[in-house]
């Protein structure tokens, strides 16, 4: 029985040192600011929610394909849009970066580009993360989206035009290229005012960094 | 006795890794090491908190009160009583209804994968059958020796 208790002993002590160990290492360090980015060939810069002016700005690199960024999309995206977007806190600035891997996620993009041709690139943007089945079926999603479309009101004719003639196909390469010149690797990428952003990715951690550098401001 | 010692040890590592998650989930821990998973976006989402507290919390509580019962079952008065196997049965038989539904949560919600929970799971399933094998190992009606 002595043994046993030495052994528990052992692990305690082991694994115990090993925790502190790693909390004296504290939190990893934010990273150097980023280089410029890249503009895009017709200059648009992505779509954006939020206030003209805020104190902070978040641009995201997302895949419309990829399950992180849907679950981002559908978990923490709604609060920061109530407790800082609403209230004029923070701009949230949406950027494609379509992964090679991802079968569908060019396709979606481009439907989230014509639905902002009507003005409904949110609404198309929340449709296609909410309903985020079509990701794991493998199917085309083309009726799909279109379906998608119609819920939120879009002129199916104008609709079925843009997207037969992949009409914002440069504006997702530009992205692309602009997310990759920034170092951006998988989906969510975060720049917060330009930096990279190595946080968690949670409604909360994104709120204690808006206040955090909302106090630097003033 | 050995399967006691088992789970006492196995609560120990529980302990430990719970322990890792909570002090991650509380700023003070940099980075998970989770190799290929996805820890971080497990433990950055919102189902990271149950009740304002951070799961792991609960699973550190859990732990904890598994491995005092199972070091309590490990003195010779406790050797045959059947109301502490009760005890580490039923505790245990939470911890493992708890850790199928956040296992749920990771599959089916979220679509990602903790290394860090999955390891969790394991030993809390592990921990499940061993008290379950222990519950049916000590004869009923017997009480502690005075």
């Amino acid at each position: 029985m002595k043994r046993f208790y030495l052994l528990l002993v052992a692990v305690a002590v082991i694994g115990g040192g090993a925790l502190w160990y790693g909390s004296q290492r504290g939190p990893a360090a934010p990273e150097p600011s980023a280089p410029a980015p890249v503009a895009a060939t017709d200059g648009f810069r992505g779509y954006t929610l939020g206030s003209d002016s805020p104190p902070v700005e978040v641009t995201e690199y997302s895949d419309f394909e990829c399950p992180f960024c849907a679950s981002f999309a559908t978990v923490q995206m709604p609060v920061i849009r109530e407790q800082l977007i609403a209230t004029g806190r923070l701009r949230w600035r949406f950027r494609d970066f379509p992964l090679p891997s991802h079968k569908y996620s060019r396709y979606a993009a481009l439907a989230a580009q014509c639905a902002g041709e009507q003005g409904k690139f949110w609404e198309m943007h929340d449709q296609l993360f909410t309903n985020h089945q079509w990701a794991q079926t493998g199917k085309n999603p083309r009726s799909l989206f279109r379906d998608f479309a119609k819920a939120i009101g879009l002129d199916l004719d104008k609709y079925d035009a843009c997207m037969d003639g992949q009409r914002y196909a440069a504006r997702l390469d530009a992205s692309v290229r602009e997310g990759e010149a920034l170092g951006v690797r998988g989906t969510p990428s975060f720049f917060v005012n330009g930096r990279p952003y190595t946080g968690r990715g949670t409604s909360d951690d994104f709120k204690a960094l808006v206040d955090s550098l909302t106090k630097k401001h003033k | 006795m050995i399967r006691r010692q088992a789970l006492v040890l196995l609560t120990l590592v529980g302990l430990l890794v719970a322990t890792y998650l909570w002090l991650y989930k509380i700023g003070m821990l940099g980075q998970l090491q989770c190799g290929t998973g996805s820890c971080e976006f497990v433990q950055a989402s919102r189902y990271a908190e149950l009740f304002g507290l951070p799961v792991a919390l609960y699973g550190v509580g859990g732990y904890a009160a598994l491995f005092a019962v199972g070091l309590a079952g490990l003195q010779p008065r406790f050797a045959a009583d059947r109301r502490l196997a009760r005890l580490l049965a039923a505790l245990a038989t939470v911890g493992f209804a708890f850790t199928l539904y956040l296992t749920g949560i990771e599959l089916f919600v979220l679509h990602a994968i903790c290394r860090w929970c999955v390891a969790s799971a394991a030993i809390m399933t592990t921990v499940w059958l061993l008290s379950l094998a222990e519950l049916r190992a000590t004869p009923s009606g017997t009480a502690p020796s005075r």
